[in-house]
């Protein structure tokens, strides 16, 4: 009996050391990290003891009162002892309650509101984050940039169907829902490049779902900001004179187009849906049998994808909605662009 | 034993003329059903198409789901299982039930509708294990993929397909199931009835199951592959996907039923069918489990098939009960679904938490401790049960604030469930213990299960949860909750009763072997995904980071190690019930009244009746009885039991 005490107790110290010596998590990169990383620390210490517990009554009794081969003698008639009883009630209740009260107090911490906080609108899509900063000018990003130390409320959308939106680095995450903005916050504690990463099955190409997040200082945010505001203001610029070229790579590349389809021309390879840089032939042989133009062909195969699918790939895996989602005249520049960087438009 | 080889058939179908054969229940029949339904479903979808002008005139994706309802309806009639409620239906002479059909004689009688419960339970078992060796297939496809970066063997949409059937299977046609077996072999037993209380029902619940079983896995089959939204198919991507999804929608609702039908009859059997002197403080502890799990059947199950039906009626009748853009509530799809989908965790625990009391009890030679607070806490869990299911949710978008009581109302249900840990140690406590098979699986079940309960309760923990929730840390989680938790406890069951349901004695060293590499295997295999998942790496994902690669590969190896394992156990099973020795009516001495009847029982199980006069555990109590036949004379006074004991006074009636 008092061996079993003393190695039970030997064995908890070790478990417990062990189990805080254990490095679980990713870095560190929010203030919420660390504050979550405690909470397991001291729910290791909590969990430690009750499993040595359970594991050394166990291979106790089955060393102390092991049957001796031939023994059918029964053993002690013991029907049951209520003090016992109140206390295996009484402690796990207690435990349960305090680690419950502790997370509820963990939980209000990493969700308090921020003074000073900075917005970033995150949509989801069919497989790819956007991301825009309506305070700052009203970016628009493929890449999430944050500033150290500067309080973030991430509005998050979904365009089709659940997602989750999660930064292992920043402990946080939240489903995106249709119809629904949901909401986190963040305050990144540490420069450095880590990755959003989708948690929730979205289809096909969920697995590929990640995007780049950098944590930068102020300043280099402030410039990277002031950059894609000069960018972005180029952009619309040229679009409005008439660069059908760019703005067609910007709808590829920004709407969702180049999460599954690789081209060249816009450095996308994701392999999800069929590559487009022989869709110019593709356009004009089909086009022929069924009597389109390649520019119509193209057109019909956005707007109803799972009508003129290719060999090896599978209806319902294109989003469906890109007809409403996009307007009539992103299209066509889409259309055009697509034909004319993939030997289409001779 | 008067049995005629033959089941009596009516007069008009006792010649063997052809088209009798063919009007025969029976596989014949079953498979023309086939053919004949698929041309119903076709003409119904064609004609009203074409009554409605609807273009195109054959639309497969309506043809095959319509098919996926009259199919398995048609299989299940051809089968046999209608033909005694069509013929008193229709008013034609019923066919008097002579029991002609109960036991079985040869394997052949095993694949024919049979209503006795002991060909039933063993009909269970042997289908559930077939899915779950083709589950278990396809987890090992799965982890051949994942056991390096990038992709491998299969693509993305297999890949998902193959997780999503893999887990329906595990779920919904083997452990739910599995456990309806046992019980449907033992506790009739246990209880002193003769059979079911429903014994047509319960050929029905069980010939629903292999349809649902076998229509999941023929999703493979469909345009777009099988349905590859996990076994969760969570809304609107179910809504969404290739007609595979509909296998699901549709299978889940042949399954459910199935489970339902089950639990109605285990709950009028439990009430009616007690022998005299079996009160509920009488009852096994098994008995107790499968009462508790029964109302957790009932009560659940329907919120899983509206869930479904809600799908189904988005895809097949364009509602939009999950289409946000119209007005629908995409939410509601989780919140119905986990309605049922959390107490489903209890239906696949609590019949083995009855199992593992049994054989603790039996092979530690003690009555079991604190019987009653035993009983009271299934009770509790099933109440605390349908009050957490919000804990599944708490990323999802839900309101805030309905998270922290769900955490709290989740947490608690480690007080009973520590009360069942806690009482099986104390009954193993100054015990005689045999380390026989079906022990050392309880004793893994308790090890593993308690570290299933601790990783539960660090799931309850909300801000925890936002870090790990979708993540390895689930995957490692419910494979310690239903592997080293339920499995272990069937594992433990079936060897437990082998000697009484076969008759014979399977193989010690190999049921030991198969214990010992299966629980080293299960650990290597289960246990370092709880650190890749709090490391980063989510689940259901065909790819992952290079740096979880060496991890990986370790789980990928043990599991194939974990795989093979369980032909150790195929083989002692099937072995042992050709050539085991003969197995003695109570080859481990225990109380229950199952065990007092020969090994295979009668088959009516008990010549006569049996009475209860004590409880069912009082080992080492002197001159404890549990039960009494007639024949033998009653003991002049059965002990009454000390507090807390199974041996409440008789009742006063």
């Amino acid at each position: 009996m008092l061996g079993m005490v003393v190695v039970s107790v030997l064995a908890t110290i070790v478990g417990i050391a062990i189990s805080l010596a254990i490095d679980w998590f990713p870095p560190q990169a929010s203030t919420a990290a660390e504050d979550i990383d405690l909470l397991w620390d001291v729910l290791m210490i909590a969990s430690v003891p009750i499993f040595v517990l359970v594991m050394s009554v166990a291979i106790y009794s089955v060393l102390l009162f092991r049957a001796k081969p031939g023994d059918l003698s029964d053993g002690a008639p013991i029907h049951g002892n209520t003090r016992l009883e109140i206390v295996w009630v009484t402690i796990p209740f207690i435990m349960v309650s305090a680690l419950a009260a502790y997370g509820w107090v963990v939980l209000n911490d990493i969700e308090e509101k921020q003074a000073n906080d900075m917005v970033v609108n995150v949509t989801a899509q069919q497989f790819a984050w956007r991301f825009d900063y309506p305070d700052d000018g009203k970016v628009k990003s493929n890449q999430l940039v944050l500033a150290k130390d500067r309080p973030v409320e991430f509005h998050v959308r979904t365009e089709d169907v659940l997602h989750a939106f999660w930064v292992p680095e920043f402990r946080l995450k939240t489903d995106t829902v249709p119809g629904l903005t949901t909401q986190i916050r963040v305050t990144p504690s540490k420069i450095g490049e880590y990755e959003v990463v989708c948690t929730e099955l979205c289809g096909l190409g969920h697995s590929t779902m990640r995007q780049n997040v950098r944590v930068v200082s102020q300043e280099e945010f402030d410039t990277w900001l002031s950059e894609e505001q000069k960018q972005e203001q180029g952009e619309q610029a040229s679009a409005a004179g008439g660069d059908q070229a760019s703005e067609g790579k910007r709808v590829f590349t920004e709407d969702g187009c180049a999460s599954c389809h690789s081209l060249a021309d816009a450095e996308s390879a994701s392999r999800i849906g069929p590559g487009l840089d022989d869709l110019g032939d593709t356009a004009r042989r089909m086009g022929k049998r069924h009597g389109q133009s390649p520019a119509q062909y193209v057109r019909a195969a956005i707007a109803n994808p799972d009508a003129s699918l290719t060999r090896d790939f599978n209806a319902g895996v294109m989003p469906t909605d890109f007809e409403k989602r996009l307007s009539p005249a992103e299209i066509d520049t889409l259309v055009k662009y697509l034909l004319s960087v993939s030997g289409g438009s001779k | 034993m008067t049995v005629t080889k033959q089941p009596a058939r009516p007069p008009a179908h006792d010649r063997p003329t052809l088209a009798g054969r063919l009007w025969a229940p029976g596989w014949i029949r079953a498979a023309l059903s086939q053919p004949l339904s698929f041309l119903v479903a076709l003409a119904l979808t064609v004609g009203i198409r074409a009554a409605y002008k609807y273009d195109p005139l054959f639309d497969w994706d309506a043809i095959t789901t319509v098919a996926l309802i009259t199919m398995p309806l048609g299989f299940i009639v051809g089968i046999g299982c209608f033909d005694y409620w069509f013929r008193w239906a229709s008013g034609a002479p019923t066919i008097a039930e002579d029991h002609s059909g109960h036991g079985a004689k040869t394997w052949k009688d095993y694949f024919r509708v049979n209503t006795d419960h002991k060909v039933i339970g063993i009909q269970y078992i042997i289908t559930t294990f077939f899915f779950f060796i083709v589950g278990g297939l396809m987890a090992m496809v799965v982890r051949a993929e994942l056991a390096q970066p990038g992709t491998q063997f299969v693509d993305p949409n297999t890949y998902n397909g193959l997780f999503s059937v893999h887990a329906s299977l595990m779920i919904f046609l083997f452990i739910i199931p599995v456990f309806a077996g046992i019980a449907n072999y033992v506790i009739p037993l246990m209880i002193g009835a003769p059979d079911m209380a429903f014994p047509r029902l319960n050929a029905l619940s069980f010939w629903m199951l292999p349809t649902a079983g076998v229509m999941m896995m023929a999703s493979f089959f469909a345009e777009g592959g099988a349905f590859a939204t996990g076994w969760t198919a969570y809304a609107p991507l179910s809504t969404e996907t290739p007609i595979g999804q509909q296998f699901f929608t549709i299978g889940v609702q042949f399954a459910g039923a199935s489970s339902i039908a089950t639990a109605l009859n285990f709950l009028v059997t439990i009430i009616t069918m007690r022998a005299p002197g079996m009160t509920f403080w009488r009852m096994p502890l098994l008995v107790w489990a499968n009462f508790t799990t029964s109302l957790l059947v009932v009560i659940a199950t329907p919120f899983i098939a509206g869930s479904q039906f809600f799908v189904l009626l988005d895809r097949s009748l364009g509602m939009n009960f999950f289409n946000q853009a119209a007005g629908g509530d995409v939410l509601m799809y989780q919140h119905v679904f986990w309605f049922y989908s959390h107490p489903a965790v209890y239906i696949m625990m609590l019949p083995g938490f009855g199992i593992v009391s049994e054989v603790i009890s039996t092979h530690a030679r003690k009555p079991v401790f604190g019987y009653r607070m035993m009983a009271f806490s299934l009770v509790a869990i099933v109440i605390l049960g349908f009050t957490v299911w919000a804990h599944h949710m708490f990323v999802s978008g839900m309101h805030n604030w309905l998270r922290v009581p769900m955490m709290i109302t989740t947490m608690l249900i480690a007080v009973p469930t520590g009360i069942k840990i806690f009482s099986w140690l104390a009954t193993l406590w100054r015990g005689v213990i045999h380390l026989t098979t079906p022990m050392l699986f309880a004793l893994g079940f308790i090890t593993m299960f308690t570290l299933g309960g601790i990783s539960g309760i660090i799931l309850a923990v909300i801000p925890v949860v936002i870090h790990v929730s979708d993540t390895y840390f689930i995957v490692a989680h419910i494979h310690y909750v239903l592997f080293g938790g339920s499995v272990f406890t069937i594992f433990a069951g079936l060897y437990h009763w082998f000697p009484k349901m076969t008759g014979r004695m399977y193989d010690e060293r190999l049921g030991k072997a198969h214990f010992w590499l299966s629980f080293i295997f299960f650990n290597l295999t289960f246990g370092p995904m709880h650190f890749v998942g709090i490391d980063g790496m989510p689940r259901r994902v065909a790819d992952y980071a290079d740096e979880f690669a060496t991890m990986n590969a370790l789980i990928s190896v043990s599991s194939f190690f974990f795989g093979l394992s369980f032909l150790v156990f195929l083989y002692n099973m099937i072995t042992s019930w050709r050539n085991g020795p003969k197995a003695v009516a109570n080859p481990w001495r225990a109380h229950s009244i199952e065990w007092q009847v020969s090994s295979p029982p009668p088959i009516f199980n008990f010549d006569e009746i049996p009475t209860v006069v004590g409880g069912p555990y009082e080992y080492g109590v002197p001159g404890a009885v549990h039960a009494v036949f007639k024949d033998v004379p009653v003991p002049a006074k059965a002990k009454p039991a000390p507090a807390g004991g199974g041996g409440a006074p008789p009742p006063t009636e």
